[in-house]
């Protein structure tokens, strides 16, 4: 075994106590628990079997494993970076909104 | 009918006492500044002036506050609602006419600095910045405007009921013009003398509100 092999599936299970404990403490639901546990799981997988990517490469048309995962990895976390922003937004606007009828609000008595 | 001027000010506590008393002084006494959430000694001028306040608890930006100026007429039911900047730069004899213009049969008035020439623009914004910021103003919404950006424009009830700014920068201009064409609003452009204390929003401004405008609608 690789010494990249060992760090990796070390970070992968350290990441994924997080999750757990992050459900264990209810701040996450069993959905978000699934999800994540299957995504460090193919990590995992794809980490102690690298041929197993190449041969999905081969079969999507790309050359490499290693670049398979890449491509996925990059697709993902623009996904995610995505979903993240308009989540920003809606919050940014939802502050806007409360501070608004706070302002509203307050007027109102002192008149 | 009931006219209600709206200043927005984010810390401007050396400005918005000569703003407010300029305003009193050409007869408008419906006045509401919306401190937005300023951090020196606005709102005690505010008070000292005498007039009336509302104030964001944390600052959420120019068409935030802008919005929360609209949102307390519609309550209110004020008939006219004109936004004012409350950085001394824009001149209270210019609200008559204006909303006289917005009498003769029009939703929305723009104020525009370049219809006659008592405004003053130092060399860069009159011809590099401007330019670039009506085209990109134009590209964005549509409407071919003689000034892309100023704290002056007066609402009637029908704009005020149909417009929401929902973004919360600078960008909330460029919104209002394209909320204005998209509801089928009727609008004109009116001369307003833009008095240059500081530079302004400058080169950095801009880009950051074209990023607002693209990413944040």
């Amino acid at each position: 075994m690789l010494v990249i092999q060992i760090i990796l599936l070390f970070f992968f299970l350290f990441a994924w106590s997080r999750v757990f404990r992050k459900y264990r403490l209810n701040e996450i639901k069993l959905k978000e628990l699934v999800i994540w546990s299957f995504f460090w799981l193919i990590a995992a997988i794809v980490v102690l079997v690298p041929n197993f990517t190449s041969t999905i490469a081969k079969i999507v048309g790309i050359g490499r494993g290693a670049d398979l995962v890449i491509y996925m990895s990059v697709a993902l976390l623009f996904y995610i970076l995505f979903r993240v922003f308009i989540r920003l937004e809606k919050i940014e606007n939802n502050i806007t909104k409360i501070t608004r009828e706070l302002a509203l609000k307050d007027n109102n008595k002192k008149e | 009918m009931t006219e209600l001027v709206v200043v927005p000010a984010y810390n401007e506590a050396a400005m918005i006492g000569r703003v407010v008393r300029d305003l009193f002084q050409h007869n408008w006494n419906n006045i509401l500044v919306v401190n937005d959430g300023s951090t020196d000694a606005t709102a005690y001028s505010v008070k000292a002036a005498g007039v009336k306040m509302v104030s964001h608890t944390i600052n959420r930006g120019q068409g935030a506050a802008l919005e929360t100026g609209n949102e307390y007429a519609r309550r209110n039911s004020f008939d006219v609602v004109v936004h004012f900047d409350g950085d001394g730069q824009l001149n209270a004899a210019d609200i008559k006419g204006a909303i006289e213009k917005l009498n003769s049969g029009y939703d929305v008035v723009l104020g525009s600095r370049f219809l006659d020439n008592r405004s003053r623009l130092p060399w860069t914004k009159r011809y590099l910045i401007l330019p670039v910021a009506r085209f990109v103003n134009y590209i964005l919404t549509g409407v071919s405007l003689s000034d892309a950006h100023n704290g002056f424009r007066v609402l009637n009830k029908l704009a005020l009921e149909k417009i929401r700014i929902t973004q919360s920068g600078m960008a909330h201009n460029s919104e209002i013009v394209a909320e204005t064409k998209r509801l089928g609003l009727r609008y004109i452009e009116y001369p307003v003398e833009i008095k240059y204390l500081e530079y302004g929003q400058g080169l950095k401004g801009g880009i950051k509100i074209i990023f607002d405008w693209i990413f944040k609608s």
